[in-house]
């Protein structure tokens, strides 16, 4: 199909224009990955190519780093995480988990910590963190982003 | 007459919906014609009080909080903005004890100030430390903070002036600054506050750094859970290059420094320096053997200074006022103040920046107020995921490395958890040794696979704990500690051991064991 040729070539060029940008600076590859996934909200499988080409790294390189790290993912990542952090978890962090997980299923996943650890337990949706949180207070923070 | 307002913009004040009242105030003052100043400062740590706003008035500033939007109106009609009385004033803000029993000599301008402005920092005694090194030698600065008695802040507890004296001394002409802000313990914060609240300390922390052992470069390793510390950082280190406190020629000195944040991706060993450094590298934050030492051989194998936020932030009080003044606070051979965290199920939690020596008992209960939930304090685990779990017959330790050491803990880097007696030590037992799983970077088998053996062990041990202990399984578990503690290149893997065994010794009960069967 056109279309989604075009947006192939669209990506594949936005991957090289970011590698391009960061390549003189050391250490090059996690600001480009990072730049990737705030661009895509994922690396794409695709782009590991262009990436280790334009940095003069091999593939397995570049995607022994992608595996490495949390944050690193070929799909898109959790739209809320809840913070299982030692502190967090003294107030009850465990059950603001399961509540979320019947909500939101798959979408959730733990963090460990966000630190802000005097005003647990903290959540995070769609990347602001929320403190002092409630099983009460968390649904009906989930219930207005999925009416969002 | 405008009247100042402050609202943090520390995302621990912005968590709990300080955004949200400081557009009720600016919404309700442009209602009543009413001119405000709305000052967006760090936090002053007082974390049970957040959001708390201040409000300037000719006795000084009062405080309110913790407010919400809905509170908002109401705060005008109490005519807060000259202080009014409201069931939410604190008073004024110096005042709360809280806070004026503390001991703040780097954190004394975190809350006061606007954390982005220049001008509000040289008022409040910053770059003074810097406008002293420039007159000095490399080696007067460093001997300046190896009098001070400072010792690393991110855990380690190294003395910082040994490790700059190092990296002055090693040979090769590129040398690298590494602020170490990964800031990964549960439990931990202060970091944050002070790359939110004053960033501009920092930066003058990591310049004196560099003039002391002559590197140009600095990198910030930023954890990614930290965005808005992060656009507060940039923006800082762009207004310092503007100012001439960064770049080419310090403040008309010849000399150099550039700083750069660099984003870290969410793994916690990558706190641990040498992961750090490959992560910096562009690689797999896999932890390297030492030697060689970072100071001789450390990012692109260069000599390298990897220090912890605190540790560079403490610097430049020890060149302004002069390394006495540092090295009066403090017990033994624990020098200076410590920024504590106290968090968990702690009613006041928040920041508490004292010499060392204070003891568990009076933060716990003299700031802290004792459990947010009311119940009776069952354990702390001071010194993040890898210290150890404290029982309260333990609460007289005072706050001092050799102390924690000798009772098979950690200070680490000053946060303290608190649990109540509904907690589940067996529980968090596991926990720690999933979070070992998790976060192992996979270099020794011990910690890469003895890790989930461990989760394992307890697994059993917890489901068989309501028919008396498995004393066998509780012998594997110990052994696999032991394991751990020997076979390890790095302290995750190391100190796992620490929470884990802490929990079995001191709470055998909720392992159903009873108490003298805990060493079987
Ligand atoms: C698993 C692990 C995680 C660590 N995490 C941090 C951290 O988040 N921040 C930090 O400053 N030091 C951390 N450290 C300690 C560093 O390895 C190192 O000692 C420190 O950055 C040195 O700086 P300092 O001397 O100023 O404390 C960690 C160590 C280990 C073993
Ligand atoms: S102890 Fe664990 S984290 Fe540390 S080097 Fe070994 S495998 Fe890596």
């Amino acid at each position: 199909m056109p279309a989604n040729t075009n947006n192939i070539e669209r990506s594949n060029s936005l991957v090289e224009t970011i590698v391009e940008s960061h390549r003189h600076r050391p250490g090059a590859l996690l600001p480009v990955l990072h730049e990737i996934q705030a661009s895509f909200g994922f690396i794409p499988k695709d782009a590991v190519t262009p990436i280790a080409d334009g940095l003069n790294l091999s593939r397995a390189e570049v995607h022994g780093v992608i595996s490495f790290y949390h944050d690193f993912r070929y799909v898109p990542g959790p739209s809320v995480r809840v913070c299982m952090g030692e502190a967090c978890q003294s107030m009850g962090s465990a059950a603001l988990l399961e509540s979320a997980k019947a909500l939101f299923g798959d979408g959730v996943e733990p963090v460990y910590c966000v630190g802000n650890c005097a005003c647990a337990p903290n959540v995070e949706i769609a990347h602001a963190y929320h403190g002092r949180m409630s099983p009460a207070k968390l649904t009906s923070l989930l219930a207005r982003e999925v009416a969002a | 007459m405008t009247i100042s307002v402050y609202v943090p913009r520390d995302s621990g004040a912005l968590a709990v919906g300080a955004e949200a009242v400081a557009n009720a105030i600016l919404a309700q003052a442009a209602e009543r014609g009413i001119r405000v100043e709305l000052i967006r400062n760090g936090s002053r740590g007082l974390y049970w009080l957040e959001p708390l706003v201040e409000v300037q008035t000719p006795q000084g500033r009062v405080a309110y909080g913790p407010v919400d939007r809905d509170a908002v109106p109401g705060l005008f009609a109490a005519d807060f903005l000259r202080g009014g009385a409201h069931p939410l004033c604190q008073g004024l803000t110096e005042e709360i004890p809280y806070l004026k029993a503390q001991q703040r000599l780097t954190f004394r301008r975190v809350g006061l100030t606007d954390p982005l402005s220049l001008d509000d920092y040289r008022a409040h005694e910053g770059y003074r430390g810097l406008a002293r090194a420039l007159e000095m030698t490399p080696a007067e600065i460093v001997a300046a903070v190896t009098e001070s008695g400072l010792r690393g802040r991110g855990g380690a507890a190294f003395p910082t002036g040994i490790k700059w004296n190092t990296v002055l001394e090693a040979p090769g002409d590129i040398k690298y600054i590494v602020c170490n802000a990964d800031e990964g313990d549960s439990g931990t914060f202060s970091d944050r506050m002070v790359m939110e609240g004053d960033p501009y300390l920092l930066i003058e922390g990591m310049t004196l750094a560099g003039l002391a052992v002559g590197a140009e470069q600095g990198y910030l390793y930023l954890r990614s859970e930290y965005p808005h510390a992060e656009a507060i950082l940039d923006e800082a280190i762009a207004r310092a290059e503007a100012a001439g406190y960064l770049g080419d020629d310090l403040r008309g000195s010849g000399k150099r420094f550039h700083l750069e944040v660099r984003r870290a991706a969410g793994a916690y060993v990558c706190g641990e320096e040498t992961a750090l450094l490959e992560s910096l590298e562009g690689k797999r934050g896999q932890v390297r053997a030492k030697p060689p030492l970072p100071a001789i051989q450390g990012l692109f194998q260069r000599p390298t200074v990897v220090n912890n936020v605190i540790s560079l932030a403490s610097v430049p009080a020890i060149l302004d006022k002069g390394p006495a003044f540092y090295r009066d606070y403090g017990m033994g051979r624990s020098r200076g103040t410590l920024p504590i965290q106290l968090t968990g199920n702690i009613r006041r939690g928040g920041l508490v920046e004292l010499g060392f020596g204070v003891s568990l008992k009076e933060l716990l209960y003299d700031y802290g107020g004792g459990t947010a939930s009311g119940r009776p304090i069952k354990a702390v685990q001071v010194g993040g995921p890898l210290g150890a779990y404290l029982p309260a017959d333990q609460f007289d330790i005072p706050l001092d490395y050799e102390a924690f050491i000798a009772a098979q803990g950690t200070v680490g880097h000053g946060g303290i958890v608190v649990f109540d007696d509904t907690a589940d030590m067996a529980h968090m037992a596991r926990h720690a040794m999933a979070f070992c799983a998790v976060e192992s970077c996979g270099k020794c088998t011990p910690c890469r696979i003895g890790s989930t053996r461990g989760v394992e062990l307890l697994d059993r041990i917890i489901a068989e704990r309501d028919k008396g202990a498995d004393v066998a399984q509780v012998a594997l578990l110990r052994e696999l500690c032991d394991t751990l503690l020997n076979g390890s290149l790095c302290a995750l893997g190391g100190m796992t051991p620490f929470p884990v065994l802490s929990a079995l010794d001191h709470f055998p009960a909720d392992f159903g064991l009873v108490a003298e069967t805990a060493h079987a």
